[in-house]
């Protein structure tokens, strides 16, 4: 049995606002499985950034427990943490805004192994070469800035700075929703071949983009409002979603030849402020099957339905 | 010790490209290569001023009564003062007063001023409200005013001036800094730098701090204006330098007795002042416009 890569168990993430604690993540849990592509998938402000960067301790999580490949990082001290870098990189979403304007790719491709290896000089040089040469861009790159590249080049970039320390978890905060739908698919191909070249690489994609998480992933994780409300093996939510919000989700997916309106599930209003968060279900204003008395007094029970599992009160009584 | 490292290994060849690519911008700007000009032509003679003025000795209280407010002429180009000096070589050799002033104003404003906003950017809690509030204070109080107070406290002369001039001026540095630092430590880039484990004093030096240099250095050369125009202003209020040193704003205190009829003693000196505040304040405009990445 392969172990677990990452794990968050209950973890909270709490924000302190003038109006109100903001509760961005409130009790997820999830397991990565070494080798195995998790999506996650929600809304604008449904809080799957926050845990993908709760998850490496750039945000302090208010409670629960982080494990990145059976440590403990939770509570670790910031010094402590630096080998759990050399475990786990993140690939931010903006690949402009993630990269010092000051540096040449260089200097942001190299700075990780000045960080936590021994290696200077020519030996620098020739590391940096051969990983943007494995990320698919020349050697020349090496003495231009951020702001003289592409979009999708910066992204290559990036996963070439997130790859320099050799990481087996990479968690990726919607890393081609910034870029053209052309170099999106270059992006997904090569994260794909990546994943096929090492076994050991885990991955936490974090994408509102349904179609971009069905062609990657293995498993889908749904999260509405700082919980996860659905979570599975991608083709068995995809075919036969069990929560209303994954399959309103999944209706909103345009297809090519959908006719127009048919079987469409169209959610009223935006995502409630998680401020001041409804009893009960936490999706029950906005849906089209909740139930006056339930959905709305009672917070729903996880239920098992197979290899999936999903929050809410009406699976298995709605056909 | 691998940030020291990191600094010392520069890419040269790529930095130069960036150089000249900023040089491209600021050449655009009429405005900013006239400041260059007048900058560039005031460092110059501050740098020869001694070697070429006509009468050296004018500078520092030699007496020619024989000669005494003299209009311009072709011997004395900006004429002469009461006692007969040069005022043309006066004014030169000034420069290099006036430039020693700027410097050391700004320099020591920076130096106070940069790390204490690093620091109150960097830092949460009671440490930057500490740092912030005493910033206030000194805001808070007119600078020429407590310049003046200092200066009154520790008798008049240009050393005084300068070191009353660099304690008003320091927390203008502070707010800039600490805004500008906040700004930047909220990038992705400095999260970034913080994922792969970067230390506290590689991001604060090689991410944050980088970034901060352009609004610095654009205050700074403005600012070289500015305490020019301060201490000239001490100067006038005979806080500053003591004649007979040739300094402008001293010069223009003694001239101004003289207006109107012997207007050249007060008017070259003015001059001087106006020309040089405005060739670093233009300078200034041209390094923002120059320094602002979105201009490339």
């Amino acid at each position: 049995m392969s172990e677990a890569m990452l794990t968050l168990q209950d973890l909270e993430v709490h924000f302190p606002t003038k109006g109100g604690v903001v509760r961005a993540v409130d009790g997820v849990s999830l397991s990565l499985r070494q080798g195995e592509i998790l999506g996650l998938v929600g809304e604008s402000g449904s809080g799957k950034s926050t845990v993908g960067k709760a998850a490496l301790r750039l945000i302090d999580p208010t409670g629960g427990q982080v494990l990145i490949d059976g440590t403990d990082i939770t509570t670790a001290r910031l010094r402590d943490l630096k080998p759990v870098r050399t475990k786990a990189q993140l690939i931010f979403q903006d690949p402009h805004s993630s990269m010092n304007p000051r540096m040449t790719i260089k200097r942001i491709v190299g700075e990780p192994l000045i960080i936590h290896t021994a290696i200077r000089g020519a030996e620098l040089d020739q590391t940096v070469a051969r990983l943007l040469e494995r990320v698919g861009l020349p050697a020349q790159f090496l003495h231009r800035f951020p702001h003289e590249l592409s979009g999708g080049q910066k992204q290559r970039v990036a996963i070439a700075r997130a790859l320099a320390v050799d990481p087996d978890l990479l968690i990726l905060d919607e890393p081609t929703s910034a870029l053209d739908v052309s170099v999106q698919a270059q992006i997904l191909e090569f994260l794909k071949e990546l994943h096929a070249e090492r076994p050991r690489m885990t991955s936490l994609f974090i994408s509102h983009n349904l179609a971009v998480v069905r062609f990657l992933c293995h498993r889908v994780a749904v999260m509405y409002l700082g919980k996860i409300v659905e979570e599975g093996p991608v083709a068995q939510v995809f075919s036969n979603p069990q929560h209303p919000y994954t399959k309103a989700l999944l209706s909103a997916v345009p297809l090519p030849e959908a006719t127009r309106g048919a079987g469409r599930i169209q959610l009223e209003g935006d995502l409630p402020s998680p401020v001041d968060r409804a009893q009960g279900c936490a999706f029950h204003p906005r849906c089209p099957v909740a139930r006056k008395g339930l959905c709305d007094t009672k917070a729903p029970p996880r239920v098992d339905t197979g290899e999936t599992w999903a929050r809410c009160h009406l699976i298995g009584e709605t056909p | 010790m691998s940030v020291i490292e990191d600094i010392a290994r520069p890419d040269a060849p790529d930095r130069w490209r960036e150089y000249r690519r900023m040089w491209a911008t600021f050449r655009r700007s009429h405005s900013a290569i006239l400041g260059l000009i007048i900058v560039s032509a005031f460092l110059i003679l501050a740098a020869i001023g001694p070697w070429i003025v006509p009468f050296p000795d004018d500078a520092y209280g030699a007496v020619h009564f024989e000669r005494k407010l003299q209009a311009p002429n072709a011997t004395h180009w900006f004429g002469t003062d009461e006692v007969g000096l040069d005022i043309y070589t006066r004014v030169i050799i000034g420069a290099r007063t006036t430039l020693w002033i700027g410097l050391t104003v700004t320099g020591i404003a920076v130096l106070i001023g940069v790390p204490l906003g690093l620091l109150a950017g960097m830092s949460d809690g009671v440490l930057r409200e500490v740092i912030m509030r005493v910033t206030d204070v000194f805001l808070s109080i007119p600078g020429l005013i407590l310049a003046i107070a200092i200066v009154g406290a520790l008798g008049p002369g240009i050393l005084n001036a300068m070191f009353a001039l660099a304690l008003v001026w320091w927390p203008g540095y502070v707010r800039l800094v600490q805004a500008k630092v906040l700004s930047v430590r909220n990038e992705t880039y400095v999260e970034a730098a913080r994922s792969i484990g970067a230390s506290r004093a590689r991001i604060i030096f090689l991410h944050v701090l980088p970034n901060c240099t352009s609004p610095i250095i654009v205050k700074a050369s403005m600012d070289m204006g500015l305490a020019i125009l301060g201490a000239a202003s001490l100067g006038f209020l005979g806080l500053g330098a003591q004649p007979p040193y040739p300094e402008w704003g001293a010069m223009i205190s003694i001239g101004k007795n003289y207006l109107p009829d012997w207007w050249w003693y007060s008017l070259f000196p003015g001059l001087a002042i106006y020309l040089t505040v405005l060739g670093f304040n233009l300078l200034g405009d041209g390094l923002r416009d120059m320094l602002d990445p979105k201009q490339r």
